[in-house]
């Protein structure tokens, strides 16, 4: 299907409102999941290394932890598990009953080709947005941070600030957060999409196709998450 | 005086518009196809009945190429389907309408983008594609549902809406699968007569499946009777339902005892 997804998404016809539909719907809508997400793992991120850190006096440096692991690690991570539920979920489920109540037979019928109408929008929109919604989560989160640091621990804010950005490389960590952002996106959608094209067997067909699109799109993000972690840096 | 009322007259002695040859197919152990030929001329309108599980959507999903045959083919215009690439599969999909069971409507559109649909894919302006919509749910009497969603409609009118689209792009070859099931007598026979009038509009060769044998009559210019994936008897309508062939009878009749009847009938259910 990878494949399929490929060539169809570089043969015209170009479904441009389409492919904006399902990015408003990836990106866009997901913002309050994804902001709320990120500010409270900031602020715990900072809470959990004061209260280390302040056992060895380095509180200077949650600055540094919060920036370093938002950006490689948590704010990707996060936001592509928490899209999964968000979007994945709904995707496998449009495309599963469009499967049982045969559109997509209808589709074929009518000499469009379902993956390119159906999967490619949508595997689009989320390779794009998925950074999108990093960049933004990078900076609530640690925006978060701050506010407990400062605000609640009573950290010197430029001190705070300057230890944030002190240690943080754009290309090392920002940049690979990105890259591994886009990657969790196409596996997601990917997937989502798969389930929900070949399910079987009505209502409960599509529930399972749903349950399953959330939870192999999670596992799998999981998993590659090691592994490309282990490529980028 | 009743092929005047039906519409225009098939030609019968031109190549066939559509052909099935030796259609085999499995699904696991089930045998739903056992070796199904048939033609149809231009302009012809064929009906299969059968029992309910006997394969009839099978079939016309495998006439459309939605399901590729185990062993033999299809041809259309004389081209056979299965030799084709999927961009020319993709072309002589245009040459047909297929009307689905309860209508496959885009539930994410309403009905003006349903019929719309086909027509946006084809080179056409704006106001031709709004004319062509509106003179499509003018053919089945749909004149006022263009700004509905399909959840807003009736089965039957959901139906015509998907005879509409399936017409949208003047097809030569139409496919209706079970067009009247789970339909009042009153709206089964307005969805007949839709039929009819899509016919005579387009002069397309017509392929039906039902188990309504009133309406097999009425849009049919042949019957044939499918059952354990073979079609046991084929006919026009007048001498289908005259024929002496047991299973014909039975099936006419609707009566449970007799050749058509299933041992323990573990049919699947229709559409499966």
């Amino acid at each position: 299907m990878l494949g399929r997804t490929a060539v169809w998404a570089v043969r015209p016809p170009y479904d441009f409102m389409e492919w904006l539909r399902q990015m408003v719907r990836v990106g866009w809508d997901s913002i309050p999941v994804v902001f709320l997400t990120t500010l409270f793992t900031g602020m715990v991120l900072a809470l959990q290394t004061y209260n280390g850190f302040a056992r060895f006096h380095a509180e200077s440096f949650i600055g540094s932890v919060v920036a370093l692991s938002l950006t490689r690690e948590l704010a990707p991570v996060l936001t592509a598990l928490m899209v999964t539920g968000r979007v994945g979920s709904a995707m496998a489920a449009e495309i599963g009953s469009m499967r049982v109540t045969e559109q997509i037979d209808a589709l074929t019928a009518l000499g469009t080709e379902p993956v390119q109408f159906l999967i490619v929008p949508r595997v689009i929109a989320a390779i794009s947005m998925l950074p999108l919604l990093v960049i933004m989560g990078d900076a609530v989160g640690m925006y978060g941070g701050y506010l407990v640091a400062v605000q609640l621990l009573g950290a010197n804010p430029v001190v705070y600030i300057d230890n944030s950005f002190q240690f943080l490389h754009v290309r090392e960590d920002v940049v690979s957060g990105l890259v591994k952002a886009a990657a969790f996106g196409g596996i997601f959608a990917l997937i989502a999409c798969v389930r929900g094209y070949y399910t079987e067997g009505g209502a409960e067909g599509v529930g399972q196709s749903t349950t399953s699109a959330v939870v192999s799109g999670s596992l799998t993000i999981l998993v590659t998450d090691f592994f490309l972690t282990k490529l980028l840096y | 005086m009743e092929a005047i009322r039906k519409g225009p007259a098939p030609q019968k002695d031109a190549a066939p518009k559509l052909e099935a040859r030796d259609l085999h197919k499995a699904f696991g152990p089930k045998v739903v196809l056992d070796g199904i030929s048939f033609s149809v001329a231009p302009a012809e309108s064929l009906v299969i009945v059968g029992p309910s599980g006997t394969g009839k959507s099978v079939l016309l999903k495998h006439l459309i190429g939605l399901l590729r045959p185990d062993s033999g083919t299809v041809l259309v215009d004389s081209q056979d389907f299965w030799a084709l690439d999927a961009l020319a599969q993709s072309k002589v999909r245009q040459k047909f309408g297929m009307s689905f069971q309860e209508g496959a409507l885009f539930d994410s559109m309403s009905v003006f983008d349903n019929v719309a649909f086909p027509l946006r894919r084809s080179r056409r302006s704006p106001s031709e594609i709004r004319d062509r919509v509106k003179e499509c749910l003018d053919i089945v009497h749909l004149p006022d549902v263009s700004e509905k969603r399909p959840s807003e409609l009736s089965g039957g009118m959901r139906r015509r809406v998907g005879f509409a689209r399936a017409i949208a792009r003047e097809p030569e070859i139409l496919l209706f699968d079970e067009p009247n099931t789970g339909l009042d007598p009153i709206m089964t026979d307005v969805i007949d007569e839709s039929i009819l009038e899509m016919r005579r509009r387009l002069r397309a060769s017509i392929v039906t499946i039902t188990h309504n044998i009133p309406s097999a009559r009425k849009i049919g210019d042949r019957i044939a009777l499918l059952f354990g994936g073979k079609i046991l008897f084929q006919a026009p309508p007048a001498e289908f339902l005259k024929s002496d062939n047991p299973a014909v009878r039975q099936f006419v009749e609707g009566t449970a005892e007799g050749p058509l009847t299933v041992e323990g009938d573990e049919r699947r259910s229709e559409g499966a």
